[in-house]
């Protein structure tokens, strides 16, 4: 089972990918707890690439491909802009006490992604940045 | 995100409608940064209606938390759906959060 969706880079259109993450997996029978977390780590993700990757740049876009065979998930979601994004994968859960103490509002989307999903990398790809994702799904 | 307020005596409540993220966080951050916040000893946030939240609806809590403590005015979330609460619970929030499931506790924390 598979599915793609290309969207603009524009904060307006992260509700469009969580309806089209939310269809998929709805679709798969997943359950709502499950849906939820997978819709939240490609929302981060895609949340970063439109903000700070692409500065949301409407004139540049997103490729997203979902792939599930059997149990496992696998999340491509590749920027087509020209400013290559490569942060670390996987990252600790940040202080947040020391998060409350600052007044600090990011510095947790990837948390919660690492968190929720078993793989997070990125790399470039014909000089653009690819971000995967994957999960055994329960 | 629909953000409505409900002052009554001490407490204030919000009620948030719809999802919380980083194109709607703005809405609840520009009602939690309103100086007369400050005047009331509770600020409830009802979650009935809340179907999600990312880091940038966190984000907004966090980033006012100490300065509310620093006004003794607390802040106390009930109401909320299991799935918005799993959010939470996936980065200890929900250890440094007061969280409630009802209204009733909320207005006793």
């Amino acid at each position: 089972m598979k599915d793609s969706l290309r969207i603009h880079c524009s904060r307006q259109n992260l509700q469009q990918v969580r309806d089209f993450v939310r269809g998929f997996l709805i679709t798969a029978q997943r359950s709502d707890m499950v849906v939820n977390q997978v819709v939240l780590a490609v929302d981060e993700v895609v949340a970063n690439f439109i903000i700070h990757a692409n500065g949301e740049d409407a004139t540049q876009f997103l490729d997203l491909l979902l792939v599930l065979t059997n149990q496992q998930l696998d999340i491509e979601i590749e920027d087509h802009g020209s400013t290559l994004f490569l942060p670390a994968g996987k990252v600790p859960t940040p202080d947040l006490r020391a998060y409350i103490q600052q007044g600090r509002k990011g510095g947790m989307g990837m948390a919660l992604v690492s968190r929720i999903m078993d793989r997070v990398e990125f790399f470039e790809r014909n000089s653009h940045t690819v971000c995967h994702l994957s999960k055994v799904l329960a | 995100m629909k953000v409505t307020a409900q002052p009554a005596d001490t407490t204030l409540t919000l009620f948030l409608d719809g999802e919380l993220d980083a194109s709607s966080a703005v809405v609840l951050d520009t009602e939690l940064n309103k100086p007369e916040l400050l005047k009331f000893k509770k600020v409830l946030i009802d979650c009935q209606k809340l179907s999600y939240i990312s880091s940038a609806g966190l984000g907004v809590f966090i980033s006012h938390l100490q300065r509310l403590q620093d006004s003794n005015v607390k802040l106390v979330f009930y109401n909320m759906q299991e799935k918005v609460f799993n959010v939470f619970e996936i980065l200890g929030l929900d250890s440094l959060m007061t969280i409630v499931p009802t209204e009733k506790e909320a207005q006793a924390a």
